[in-house]
């Protein structure tokens, strides 16, 4: 047993370590401490809690937290790269279903109907407005999942008057909340129950009208939720550390989702309310030129010749598991003492920062993946640029075409480079349903297959000296 | 289909339409390939070679023009090859429809159905088939070696044991496809190159050359819709030769490709212009043929001023090179009509019917008009004054305020508002809360980019924290909804506790130098 005082000081300690742990990340270096201060910061606040006056049921806790630790470290252990987004998505659903839990605990708790006037009327709003936020967090989270992990298809699901639609159920929920808020002792719970179900079904809605493309924004925007998911559960538990750590979440999701939309050239609302596989099934401009296409052989008849080679992946690479052989023909090229570098799009792949991640996982060193900013200027002077199951973020139609769906979109300028090796499948069109006219530039040339076996084929030639 | 290539009958034409390695590539299109005897000598390819390759040799040009459907040539058929022509014979050949009003109509009496290549549209698609830009690349590419032929030093600087070699430098002026191959080849001789054209858009091709882009100091642009220059003000032209004359004193070499088609040769280099300029230096004139852009070059000769200025006014072709590019573009276009199997006139085609001059029977020029620009026009931006600028600077920054003073009083009245009716602990929670948002925003921002996944699922981890509303819930009565509810919240979010910590650790350490 511990006083509250200590308590109170533990959590603070645990908010500097968590603020810290996240400060890490600003570099590779401090960021695998920064791992450590958040676990030490977690095992404090969690023995500052148990060790904490009136908690009782120990030994559940323990089985909880025994079960859990079990399954953590097994699905952990057992991810796979590039399912990193699906874990992410099915991670912040927990965080929904806990703080609906804990919502529904703080509620049935008998203390809380002890409260008299306006403290009674805020922590009732607290409850609603965190149950509500959980909910959608948690249905949102596990339809996103079932998205990226394509369980669900990840064409938008949009019908008409969708908004309207949206318009009454939120009305409706915030009805019930003033319902609920009056209410005397425990018959306010069919308002709660009836808000859950409702703001379930928004969060699955939300979600279902999102395009694959559009993930990068709704997993982060979904982190942000999650935190101010907790944040609300701190305010009706009164327990700063939730606050806090709730609020830093909720900013840091919120500051992904601006710079993916950002990156994007999109606003935040135009994204969450859907809309963007709608309209734009071929651009007005017509396409000039006509699309070429190179063999293996010649494609690595190219990267021999080129002495400055940049690699520019998309969800592509990641679908086909290609990071590996693209690690290996850049140790080839490197060998024969060529510039292999990376360029990433901030919202290439379906996660922010994926293409790191999976690059990493390959093996491939963090000094040689420059982001978006840092490439472009570099692009005329390069010899070879290769494109790996990128299309939008590539699409020269983002900066010259005024009529381009994506237009004003910033865009990795591989055009300027000497030659451009676009790795495709097929001719088709990207997620946003634009034509690419970089396909059609005379400097482009396409190489059609499967991105994994394209590049090991290529391994293959360069090999051969 | 058989495909004919007579021999050039102009003595000074030393190119020949096809080559072994074209006819070889006819031959795979479907073709039958019959060419003249001694076609390719001059051109350095044998008559053996020719065979080899699959062509059928014929001794006269008779039998080239009687028997074939599609027949190859280089310069344009004088009248006394027209009149050996089948009707209905398809004709690839360089034409100069705009100069040779009478060649189209003897053509078209004849029943020739005849492409001018020189005419070939310049769109992307039909680059391929650019007789103009693969002669004008070997112009280039020749003009530079001429000239160093000529100039009695090194192009490059060298530091040698007997002392230092400046640098030579080259000043080409204009840098269309011939500009761009001379600057090329100069400076991958080591030369200092400077090049200068009126068209701002090419400015960065020069550059990408490894060029100098010169510029005057006025504000014009010379480019046009299609693609070539257009004839500058007063001004401008003033400015230009002020520019070419203080140039002249300091280069070595100057390579002038300035033409403009179906005019005379602009003049650039006056006759002042070669005074000034250093004896030993050299003036490579490509557009002699033209009237050239030097005032002093006499078409088809090479000759030395009275100050020691070489100026050429003519080029050898490179001849085998020069057939093989030639007949390179010859074999894309029978390609794109369809080789041998679908050979087809389809005056549909935006490249056919441009090109075709005449066809069946009906002269066919000039073709309307199409415009193409490698770059897209540039809008004119509204011209602002510093003042007006300074103004609006002014006005913007008082909107600035205004709004800030909005935002601010709204978030003011919100927060008293709030105050008067939450109770005292609920402030204490809301300011912690306010300032967590402010310290996340100011780490947060701070993220490298490549780490935003671990970000995202070290927050997952923290986000965690949720773990202490449920074990503040749990009491030792299990059969309480509260302690299930409790039970379960704490299993999910230690699941994301755990979880989120390795997988967050298991990447990091995968970020690697």
């Amino acid at each position: 047993m511990i006083s509250t005082q200590i308590q109170t000081a533990a959590y603070l300690f645990a908010s500097i370590l968590f603020i810290l742990s996240l400060g890490g990340l600003s570099s590779q270096e401090s960021a695998k401490h920064g791992v450590f201060y958040g676990i030490a910061g977690m095992i404090i606040a969690v023995l500052a809690t148990v060790f904490g006056a009136g908690v009782e049921g120990h030994i559940y806790i323990i089985v909880a937290i025994a079960i859990a630790s079990v399954i953590g470290i097994i699905v952990a252990r057992k991810v796979e790269m590039t399912a990193m987004p699906q874990l992410v998505a099915i991670l912040h659903s927990f965080v929904g279903l806990a703080a609906v839990l804990v919502g529904f605990g703080s509620y049935l708790d008998p203390a809380t109907h002890l409260l008299q006037g306006s403290e009674h009327n805020i922590h009732f709003v607290e409850v609603f407005i965190g149950v509500f936020i959980g909910a959608i967090t948690f249905t949102g989270s596990i339809v996103a999942w079932g998205k990226l992990d394509g369980k669900i298809r990840s064409k938008p699901l949009l019908y008409t008057g969708r908004h309207l639609v949206n318009i009454i159920l939120v009305t409706t929920s915030i009805v019930l909340g003033v319902l609920f808020t009056m209410a005397e002792g425990n018959e306010g719970l069919p308002f709660l129950l009836i808000m859950t179900a409702i703001a379930l079904f928004i969060g699955v809605m939300l979600v279902m009208a999102i395009g694959g493309a559009d993930m990068p924004v709704v997993v982060s925007m979904l982190n942000s939720y999650s935190g101010w998911a907790a944040a609300a559960a701190g305010f009706m538990l009164g327990n700063d550390l939730l606050i806090v750590t709730g609020a830093l979440v909720g900013s840091s999701g919120a500051i992904l989702s601006i710079i993916m939309c950002n990156a994007m050239n999109r606003s935040f609302l135009s994204v969450i309310f859907g809309g963007f596989g709608e309209v734009q099934h071929g651009s007005a401009e017509d396409m000039v030129g006509e699309v070429t296409s190179i063999d293996h052989e010649a494609a690595a008849e190219m990267l021999k010749d080129a002495q400055s080679i940049v690699i520019v992946p998309g969800y592509g690479m990641a679908v086909a598991k290609a990071q590996y052989p693209v690690h290996d023909m850049v140790d080839i090229l490197k060998k024969a003492g060529k510039q292999v570098r990376f360029g990433i799009h901030p919202v290439a792949g379906r996660l922010p920062g994926h293409m790191n991640v999976l690059l990493a996982e390959a093996n491939v060193s963090y000094d040689l993946v420059l982001e978006m900013d840092e490439i472009n200027a570099d692009l005329p002077k390069t010899d070879v640029v290769m494109v790996i199951g990128a299309n939008d973020i590539v699409n020269p139609g983002a900066e010259e075409d005024k009529t381009s769906p994506i237009y004003g979109m910033p865009v990795i300028q591989v055009w300027n480079a000497r030659n451009v090796i676009v790795m495709k499948r097929s001719m088709a069109v990207g997620y946003a349903g634009v034509q690419n006219p970089l396909f059609y530039k005379e400097n482009t040339d396409m190489l059609y297959g499967d991105a994994k076996e394209s590049v090991d084929k290529l391994n293959g030639f360069l090999r051969q000296g | 289909m058989k495909v004919g290539i007579p021999k050039e009958i102009e003595p000074k034409e030393f190119r020949v339409a096809a080559t072994p390695k074209t006819v070889n590539r006819l031959i795979k299109q479907g073709f039958d390939v019959f060419i003249q005897k001694d076609a390719g000598l001059k051109a350095n390819f044998s008559n053996e070679s020719f065979k080899a390759a699959g062509a059928t040799i014929v001794p006269s040009a008779t039998e080239i023009y009687k028997d074939s459907d599609v027949v190859l040539k280089v310069l344009a058929p004088k009248a006394e090859e027209i009149e050996l022509m089948k009707e209905g014979l398809v004709l690839l050949s360089y034409l100069w429809p705009a100069q040779n009003p009478d060649l189209l109509k003897k053509l078209a009496d004849q029943k020739v159905n005849a492409i001018a290549m020189d005419a070939i549209p310049r769109i992307s698609r039909a680059q391929k088939m650019d007789v103009l830009s693969s002669m004008a690349n070997i112009a280039g590419y020749r003009a530079v070696i001429e000239g160093a032929n000529h100039y009695g030093k090194f192009l490059n600087g060298q530091i040698t044991a007997a002392g230092k070699v400046d640098p030579a430098k080259v000043l080409v002026i204009g840098a269309g496809v011939a500009g761009l191959a001379a600057i090329g080849t100069a400076n991958s001789l080591g030369a200092i190159v400077r090049a200068f054209d009126t068209r701002l858009e090419v400015a960065e091709q020069i550059q990408s050359m490894g060029a100098e882009f010169l510029s005057v100091d006025i504000k014009e642009d010379g480019a046009t819709a299609s693609g070539y220059s257009k004839v500058m003000s007063k001004e401008f032209i003033d400015a230009e030769m002020a520019l070419f004359k203080a140039q002249a004193a300091e280069v070595d070499i100057i390579i002038t490709t300035a033409q403009i088609p179906g005019r005379e040769a602009p003049k650039l280099i006056l006759e002042d212009h070669v005074k000034v300029m250093k004896a030993g230096s050299v003036i490579v004139d490509l557009a002699a043929s033209t009237g050239g852009n030097c005032a002093l070059t006499k078409n088809d000769e090479i000759y030395t001023t009275d100050n020691g200025v070489t100026i050429i006014g003519k080029l050898d072709q490179l001849p085998n090179q020069a057939s093989q590019l030639y007949g390179n573009n010859l074999c894309h276009l029978l390609d794109d009509m369809g080789k041998a199997e679908n050979f087809k006139i389809n005056m549909e085609d935006d490249v056919v019917k441009r090109a075709m001059v005449t066809y069946q029977g009906k002269i066919n020029w000039p073709p309307e008009p199409l415009p193409v620009s490698p770059q897209k026009p540039k809008v004119e931006e509204p011209v602002v004054s510093p003042e007006e600028l300074a103004l609006a600077k002014v006005k913007a920054a008082k909107q600035k305020i205004t709004s800030m003073v909005v935002k601010l009083s709204v978030i003011g009245l919100f927060l008293f508002l709030l105050g008067k009716v939450a109770p005292s602990d609920f402030m204490g929670h809301f300011t912690v809360f306010v300032l967590a948002i402010f310290v996340g925003w100011q780490v947060i921002w701070n993220v490298s980019h490549a780490l935003h996944t671990p970000l995202m699922s070290v927050t997952n981890a923290i986000s965690g924290i949720i773990i202490t509303g449920g074990l503040l819930q749990v009491n030792n009565d299990i059969s309480s909804p509260m302690t299930i509810l409790a039970f379960v919240a704490i299993l999910v979010a230690s699941i994301n506790i755990v979880g989120g910590f390795f997988v967050t650790h298991r990447m990091l350490k995968m970020f690697k130098k």
